[in-house]
C-alpha cells in the first residue's frame, strides 16, 4: 500500500532527505573540479608512471602543459599507490575471509544463548575501535613481532617464493598493514555472514540431521548455498572498507613509494598518500600538487563507490546489517 | 546406523576450526585492550585530564574538549537532518526519490573518510575561507555521520506497524500528529541506536579532521572559524611515533579514553535496542 504522507513537516523533511544525495554529489563535484588541472596536466601518466614526485617546489621554471603549470620535475604517477591499495586490501582479504566466515558459522550455528550474545558483542565491538587505536596496536605489538619472529620465520621457510623473500627490514610494510586491516574488516564479514546464515530457515538444518548428515555436512550442502549472496556481501563491504582505510595503514605500512615486490616491502596506499603528501603539497605555488592529490582522492572515491554499489544488488538485508556493523554493531 | 569415523572426524575438525577462527578474530581486540589499559592506567593522572599539551608532555584536556566540541557540533548538524530525512524516506515508502536517497546514503557510508576530509579542506577551509576550524572539522564529521542516522532512522520507522498508524488516524489524528506522537515514539529506540552508532563513528575518526580541524595546543575557543581545534585521535597518531615516554603516556591515555567512549556508546546502543524488544514500542 502506498500512501502519500501529508502534513506541515513534509516540505522540511523532504529537504532534509534531499540533503544526503546533494552532499554526496557536492563532495564528488568539488573533488572533481579541484582535480581537473591535474587530470589535464597528467593525462595517462597518472595511471602509467611509477614515480610520484612533487618536483622542485623552491625554484626552476614551471612546466606548462595544456594551459596548466606544474613545478619543474613534477611527476604524478599513482601506480605505486594504486598497487599499495590493491595489495594491502587483497592480502587483508586473504587473511580475513576464512577467519571471518569461520566466525560467522560459529556465531550462527554454535554459539547460542548468553555466550553467543557476548561473543557477538565483542566481535561487533571490533568494528567500533578507532582506526588509530588499531594503528597503535600494530605499531607497538605487530611490527616488532614481524621484525623479530614472524618475518624472519616466513622468509626462512617460504623464501623460495619470490613474494615471501626477505629482507624483513623494520617490520613495517605490506604484511603489517594487511594484518591490521584484516583484524579491522573481520567483523563485517562475520556479522553480515552470520545474518545471512541465520536467515536460512531452521527446518533446513533439521532436514540435514534427519538425513543423518553431520553438522558440517548440513552446513556445507544445505545451509551455505542459499546464504552465499549474504556472505559475498560481507566480503565486498569488507573490501570497500579496506580500500579506504587510512590511519591504521599509515601507522604500520612503512610509507614506501615503490610498488611493493615482497610481503615485507614498505608501501603507501592511495588514502594514506593523501595524508602524507598534503603538508608538502601546500607549499607548491602552482597548486598542481594539491590538484594531483585531489585526483588521487577522486580515483579512490570512484573505486570504493563502485565496490559499495555492488552491495545493494545483493539485497536490502545485506545493506541493512552493513549499515549497523559499519558503525559498530548489528541491527538485531 | 552410526556415522562413519571419517565423516565424524571431518565434522570435529571443521567445528574446531570455526571456534579457532573466533579466537583468532578476538585476539587483536583483547590484546590491544590489555595493552592500552596497562599503559594508560599509570598515565591517567588528574592533571592529564585537566592540563593542555605542552610540547610532547602535559595533558590532553585540549584534546578532550576539542573532541567533545567537534563531535557535539557534528551531532547537532547530522542528527536533526538525518532523523527528519530518514523519517521522510520511510513514510514516503517508495518512488525514485526515496530509492535515490537510500542509495546515496549507502554510497556515502562507503566513501573513504580521507576523501571527505580532503573535500572539507578544499571546500570549507580554502574556498569558503573558514581556515582550520571547529566548523570545518565538525561539518566533515557530520557528513560521515549523516548516512548512518538516515539509514537507521529509515529502518526503525519502516519497522513500525501500520496498525499503529491506522489506529492513530482512526482516532482522528492527522498525519503529522501520527508521525510525531505515535510513529516516532515507537521508532525511538531504533533511532537512538543509530544516533549512538553514528556518534561512535565520529568519535573515532582522524583522517577527516587532519586537514579541517588541524591541531591546537590550546583549549578550543568560542571562535568556530579560523581557530584550529585539538582532538584525541590526533594525540594517538602523532605521539606514539615520538621517542619519549611522556609522549607515549599521552598517546595511551588518549587511546584509553577513545576506547572507553566507544565501549560506552556500543553498550548504550545495545541497551536502546533492548528497550524496543522488551515491549516499549509497537515495532
Amino acid at each position: 500500500m502506498r500512501r502519500r504522507p501529508r502534513g506541515g513537516w513534509l516540505a522540511v523533511a523532504a529537504l532534509a532527505a534531499a540533503l544526503t544525495p546533494t552532499l554526496l554529489l557536492v563532495t564528488l563535484a568539488v573533488l572533481c573540479v579541484s582535480a581537473w588541472p591535474a587530470l589535464v596536466w597528467n593525462g595517462l601518466a597518472f595511471v602509467s608512471s611509477h614515480v610520484w614526485s612533487l618536483g622542485n617546489l623552491y625554484g626552476g621554471t614551471p612546466v606548462v602543459r595544456h594551459g596548466f603549470a606544474a613545478p619543474a620535475g613534477a611527476v604524478y604517477g599513482a601506480i605505486p599507490y594504486i598497487a599499495g591499495t590493491a595489495l594491502t586490501s587483497a592480502c587483508a582479504l586473504v587473511l580475513a575471509v576464512p577467519v571471518g566466515l569461520g566466525v560467522a558459522v560459529c556465531l550462527a550455528e554454535r554459539a547460542r544463548g548468553v555466550a553467543g550474545n557476548v561473543l557477538g558483542f565483542f566481535i561487533e565491538l571490533i568494528a567500533g575501535v578507532p582506526s588509530v587505536v588499531f594503528g597503535l596496536w600494530g605499531f607497538i605489538v605487530l611490527v616488532p613481532w614481524i621484525e623479530r619472529r614472524a618475518g624472519p620465520g616466513l622468509a626462512h621457510v617460504f623464501g623460495f617464493i619470490p613474494f615471501l623473500r626477505g629482507p624483513v627490514l623494520s617490520g613495517q610494510g605490506l604484511l603489517a598493514a594487511a594484518i591490521v586491516l584484516a583484524a579491522m574488516i573481520l567483523p563485517l564479514i562475520a556479522a553480515v555472514g552470520r545474518d545471512a546464515l541465520l536467515r536460512v530457515p531452521r527446518e533446513v538444518r533439521d532436514q540435514g540431521r534427519a538425513l543423518g548428515l553431520t553438522d558440517w555436512e548440513t552446513l556445507r550442502d544445505l545451509v551455505l548455498p542459499p546464504a552465499v549472496p549474504g556472505l559475498v556481501g560481507g566480503v565486498i563491504l569488507a573490501l570497500g572498507r579496506a580500500l579506504g582505510e587510512t590511519m591504521a595503514v599509515l601507522m604500520v605500512s612503512g610509507t614506501g613509494n615503490l610498488v611493493p615486490h615482497t610481503l615485507f616491502s614498505p608501501t603507501t596506499t592511495m588514502a594514506s598518500a593523501i595524508v602524507l603528501d598534503l603538508d608538502s603539497a601546500f607549499t607548491d605555488a602552482t597548486g598542481m600538487a594539491t590538484a594531483a592529490l585531489a585526483e588521487l582522492a577522486v580515483a579512490l572515491m570512484v573505486i570504493t563507490v563502485l565496490v559499495n554499489l555492488a552491495v545493494p544488488l545483493l539485497g536490502e538485508g545485506v545493506s541493512r546489517v552493513a549499515t549497523m556493523v559499519n558503525a559498530g554493531r548489528d541491527a538485531r | 546406523m552410526r556415522t562413519p569415523v571419517r565423516r565424524r572426524v571431518g565434522n570435529t575438525v571443521m567445528v574446531t576450526l570455526a571456534w579457532l577462527a573466533v579466537g583468532v578474530a578476538l585476539f587483536p581486540l583483547l590484546d590491544l585492550a590489555l595493552l592500552v589499559t596497562r599503559h594508560a592506567l599509570p598515565a591517567l593522572r588528574w592533571h592529564v585530564l585537566t592540563t593542555v599539551t605542552q610540547g610532547l608532555s602535559g595533558g590532553v584536556a585540549n584534546a578532550i574538549a576539542g573532541s567533545l566540541l567537534l563531535v557535539g557540533l557534528a551531532a547537532a548538524m547530522a542528527i536533526p537532518v538525518g532523523v527528519l530525512g530518514g523519517t521522510y524516506v520511510a513514510e514516503r515508502r517508495g518512488g525514485a526519490f526515496v530509492r535515490g536517497v537510500r542509495l546515496a546514503a549507502d554510497v556515502l557510508a562507503g566513501v573513504p573518510s580521507i576523501a571527505v576530509g580532503y573535500f572539507g579542506y578544499i571546500a570549507l577551509v580554502q574556498a569558503l575561507g573558514w581556515g582550520f576550524s571547529a566548523l570545518a572539522g565538525s561539518l566533515a564529521l557530520a557528513l560521515l555521520m549523516l548516512p548512518y542516522v538516515v539509514r537507521t532512522t529509515d529502518y526503525a520507522v519502516s519497522a513500525v506497524s501500520d496498525d499503529l498508524r491506522e489506529a492513530s488516524l482512526a482516532l482522528g489524528a492527522d498525519h503529522t500528529t501520527t508521525v510525531r506522537r505515535v510513529v516516532l515514539r515507537a521508532a525511538l529506540p531504533g533511532i537512538l541506536t543509530g544516533v549512538m552508532l553514528g556518534t561512535g563513528v565520529a568519535v573515532g575518526e582522524t583522517a577527516p579532521l587532519i586537514y579541517t580541524a588541524s591541531w591546537s595546543s590550546f583549549m578550543p575557543t568560542a571562535h568556530l572559524t579560523h581557530s584550529p581545534v585539538a582532538y584525541l585521535t590526533y594525540v594517538v597518531w602523532t605521539y606514539i611515533d615520538q621517542p619519549f615516554a611522556s609522549a607515549h603516556a599521552l598517546a595511551y591515555a588518549a587511546a584509553f579514553l577513545l576506547m572507553v567512549a566507544v565501549l560506552a556508546l556500543n553498550v548504550a546502543a545495545r541497551w536502546a535496542i533492548r528497550q524496543r524488544s522488551s515491549g516499549g514500542g509497537g515495532a
